[in-house]
């Protein structure tokens, strides 16, 4: 799934707010992105907060940032393959069960909804301020996010799309 | 002919496979999916269309699956 698509369409473009580092939120983010994409329309999610998780390059624990603080935070957040369960997490065991009953259901993994949304050209938009505070470098992230923006230019960007918050 | 078999995929992988697999093909060639009915045959043929690909045929092969031949 390496082949970038062109979204031509005249419906609704569909911009996701990723604030949530759970990994069932941003399971239902990704499926809700890749499903509008692969339906035409042309899909953003600004990632902010916890959700800035999901696009470290790391996908484990690192300490990153300059600040003691910081290190700590992004240490015990970690990345990708650390996100919690927003509910009965059971000490971080929960995403690792689930992803085994999402794969005997054939339904897509995270890992593997993230592929198809970089094979579907949907955008993937990190928030300036949250890296700030978190004290995260555009180097610290994976090299498909498109950009580092504010809130005005997500909203001017989404202007005339569906918002959804998660 | 390209073949794709997508009856063992659940939502959204359905749509994004026959997205991606039509991406990758030339204009002119045609692509055999074979689906299952509900949710997949309501919506994959008809989001091909939406993205100006022709579907040429679909037809019932059994056990609740469909086969449909789409033009790219």
């Amino acid at each position: 799934m390496t082949d970038k698509v062109e979204v031509k369409t005249d419906k609704k473009d569909l911009t996701i707010v990723c604030f949530s580092g759970d990994f069932d939120k941003v399971l239902a983010a990704f499926v809700m992105a890749t499903g509008a994409a692969a339906t035409n329309r042309k899909v953003t999610i600004f990632f902010t907060f916890w959700g800035l998780n999901v696009l470290k390059k790391d996908f484990g624990r690192k300490a990153l940032g300059k600040g003691i603080l910081a290190k700590v935070f992004n240490f015990l957040l970690g990345g990708r393959n650390k996100l919690p369960l927003s509910r009965l997490n059971f000490g971080g065991a929960s995403p690792d069960l689930m992803t085994s009953m999402m794969k005997k259901h054939n339904v897509a993994t995270l890992p593997e909804l993230i592929e198809a949304a970089h094979a579907l050209g949907i955008r993937l938009l990190a928030c300036e301020m949250a890296l700030h505070i978190l004290e995260l470098e555009r180097d610290d992230l994976i090299e498909e996010v498109e950009d580092v923006v504010g809130v005005a230019t997500f909203l001017n960007e989404s202007e005339n799309a569906h918002i959804i918050f998660v | 002919m390209e073949f794709l078999d997508i009856t063992n995929e659940t939502c959204p992988m359905t749509f994004v496979k026959v997205k991606l697999q039509l991406a990758k093909m030339d204009k002119g060639q045609d692509l055999e999916v074979i689906l299952k009915e509900g949710e997949p045959l309501q919506n994959v043929p008809a989001s091909c269309e939406e993205q100006g690909y022709q579907v040429l045929s679909i037809e019932a092969v059994g056990d609740g699956k469909h086969r449909v031949i789409i033009k790219k």
